[in-house]
């Protein structure tokens, strides 16, 4: 016999009971998306760079040159990576440039592919004005000088464009069929926000001098306790799914992620005038980032192997409506 | 009409709520919306709409081991099945209809019929939905993926790029990225039945359609066929088999309705199928508003930053 009921995943040390379902042979019903770690890693390098281009361009402003040096060049590196891992995890690389054939809304990964092609070249051109910058000042003319001078300009329309890159990618993987990434779309934006703030503002602390880091440990704070306040929200709100992030791979990386998050954000507020303190914190804070990235990823995937995530909340959801 | 209401008529129910598709899509007067309808309750698992699919559409082979899941070693649908026929054993319940079908196997026996074998088998040929409003295709960043004439969701396999975000819309599990040696010019890409649009074109029925033998798989207008479904399951509710049920063919369900639709003889997760699917970007609105109120919160929160005094 078949045996059309199933239960769910094996039993944990759980005390709530595992819900009985109905699946077919247990598999699943929605297919996970076929991508590798790459577009975890860029979730990463996406919010990086966003962030960043919003701090070197405050910075240009307030008269802070080391932080913004620090920002440029995250802005630039984190926009690099992003456009390496986008275009190796391709069915077919070579034909990445389908993506500019056509616009669409409905396609938050069209709106993101046309958001990165608008703000990519803003902020590589605020990034080159700071590499012209450090060239000897009889080289600094002519188009090398006018890319200088277009650094301010280009650096804060880069800084306009750079929120939404920092917030679609939450939309590029809640406008899906998995579960727990859909169960999360109203707080995976403020997630993924407050993500790319502490992953920048780590980098700033890391790279720009204590006296002018100020800016950036605010902003990485500020980004830390918006991502854990949003997580917390956001796993209450996901309904049976919530618990794939705390299972398995996705529930180590959660976890991980909190705990360097935590510690980063302390040690930002507690030692941020210390040199070696800022770099440690800094680099918690980024690493917490990246880890809320491949935890909420595995997370997704995770959702998608078990039709448990799938089956029990539409099958709620038909008998509350007879 | 002004525009801002001819635009509000366009795009009414686009992305959820029942339409047809095809002038949604922008074809000025197109053929009736074309579907089928599989009638789980007459098929008989022989596997001649799969094996009909992979001949026409030169499907390569799938999993290629005994699965020990019952008379199913085709496993699911993906890019390298596109019609999958799903069979469940389990102990009969009801009454059992006459299905009209032709009375050949076994010889006349002296046991009483309580005293055979309790026993039932389900078998469904299970095949791309062509949803009213298809996740798949509103997602594909290539437009690849496109609206035929007939209301059809169809690969443009020498557009697509593989990024596979497709595979993770569909709320059916249907479209898949294909595996395979790399000098073979589909894979890396996403498949999937296209209601084989080539004999569509040609006004002929599709390959599996064309080769089932009992009429389990119909293949016509959507607006015929969902007429016929209704019928059929009237006449089986009748008959006593009141587990009979219609799948996909509410335009008020959370996909619009689907061009193929089914009966069924048992809940559709037992097939494999989600009970109540909704299409992902219904919410997709919802989510653009999160996402650009959480992208003024990033730009107010670097902004602040920078408002405190230098030290």
């Amino acid at each position: 016999m078949s045996g059309a009921r199933h239960r769910g995943s094996p039993a944990r040390d759980s005390i709530v009971p595992e819900a009985e379902f109905a699946s077919y042979y247990g598999r699943p019903i929605v297919k996970a998306a076929p991508w590798e770690h790459d577009i975890a890693y860029y979730l990463f390098t996406g919010g990086l760079a966003a962030g960043s281009a919003v701090l070197g361009t405050g910075a240009d402003l307030t008269g802070r040159p080391g932080l913004r040096q620090a920002a440029r060049v995250g802005s630039l590196a984190g926009l690099l990576a992003s456009v390496f891992f986008l275009v190796r995890d391709l069915g077919r690389p070579s034909r990445f440039l389908n993506m500019l054939r056509v616009m669409k809304v409905t396609s938050p990964m069209s709106v993101g592919t046309w958001l990165l092609s608008l703000h990519g070249p803003l902020a590589g051109l605020a990034s080159a004005g700071e590499a012209v910058g450090l060239l000897p000042s009889r080289w600094q003319r002519g188009p090398l000088g006018l890319a200088r001078r277009a650094a301010r300009p280009a650096g804060i329309a880069a800084a306009v464009t750079a929120p939404p890159v920092a917030a679609y990618t939450a939309v590029l993987l809640s406008d899906t069929a998995t579960p727990a990434w859909h169960s999360a779309h109203r707080e995976l934006p403020f997630v993924f926000c407050g993500s790319a703030a502490a992953a920048s503002g780590g980098w700033g602390m890391i790279g720009a001098p204590v006296a002018e880091a100020g800016p950036a440990r605010a902003f990485a704070v500020g980004g830390a306790v918006l991502e854990l306040a949003a997580e917390r929200r956001m796993e209450q709100s996901m309904g049976l799914a919530a618990e794939t992030l705390h299972q398995g791979k996705a529930g180590r990386w959660m976890k991980a992620s909190k705990a360097l998050t935590v510690l980063g954000a302390a040690g930002t507020l507690l030692g941020g005038r210390s040199r070696v303190l800022s770099v440690a914190s800094g680099a918690a804070l980024m690493a917490g980032s990246l880890c809320t990235r491949l935890g909420v990823f595995e997370a997704g995937l995770a959702s998608a192997h078990d039709p448990k995530y799938t089956v029990v909340p539409q099958r709620e959801r038909v008998d509350r409506g007879r | 009409m002004s525009l801002r209401e001819s635009l509000s008529d366009r795009l009414a129910n686009s992305l959820f709520g029942p339409l047809d598709p095809a002038p949604n899509a922008g074809y000025d007067d197109p053929p009736a919306r074309k579907g089928f309808f599989t009638d789980t309750s007459v098929c008989i698992g022989c596997k001649a709409c799969e094996v009909a699919c992979k001949e026409w559409n030169d499907v390569p082979e799938n999993a290629f081991e005994m699965l020990g899941t019952s008379y199913d070693n085709s496993h699911s649908l993906n890019a390298n099945q596109w019609r999958h026929v799903a069979f469940i054993e389990k102990p009969a319940t009801g009454a059992r209809a006459d299905l009209g079908m032709p009375t050949v196997g076994a010889p006349p026996s002296d046991t009483p019929d309580d005293e055979k074998p309790d026993f039932q088998w389900l078998m469904s040929s299970d095949v791309c939905k062509h949803c009213t409003h298809a996740a798949c295709l509103d997602v594909c960043p290539t437009g690849s993926l496109f609206r035929s004439e007939f209301g059809t969701v169809v690969v443009q396999d020498e557009i697509c790029n593989g990024c596979g975000y497709c595979v993770a819309a569909c709320p059916y599990g249907v479209i898949d990225r294909r595996h395979g040696p790399a000098d073979d010019p589909k894979v890396g890409i996403a498949q999937k039945c296209t209601l084989c649009y080539d004999r569509l074109t040609d006004g002929q029925r599709p390959a599996c359609a064309q080769a089932c033998p009992t009429e389990s798989i119909l293949f016509g207008d959507v607006e015929e066929l969902r007429r016929t479904a209704e019928e059929r399951v009237a006449r089986l509710h009748e008959q006593g088999i009141m587990d009979a049920r219609l799948y996909g063919n509410d335009p008020e369900d959370g996909v619009g309705g689907t061009g193929a639709s089914f009966l069924l003889l048992d809940e559709p997760e037992v097939y494999g199928l989600p009970p109540d699917p909704v299409v992902t970007t219904k919410d997709l609105p919802a989510m653009y508003r999160q996402a650009a109120t959480a992208a003024a919160v990033f730009l107010a929160g670097a902004a602040a930053a920078f408002l405190r005094r230098k030290p």
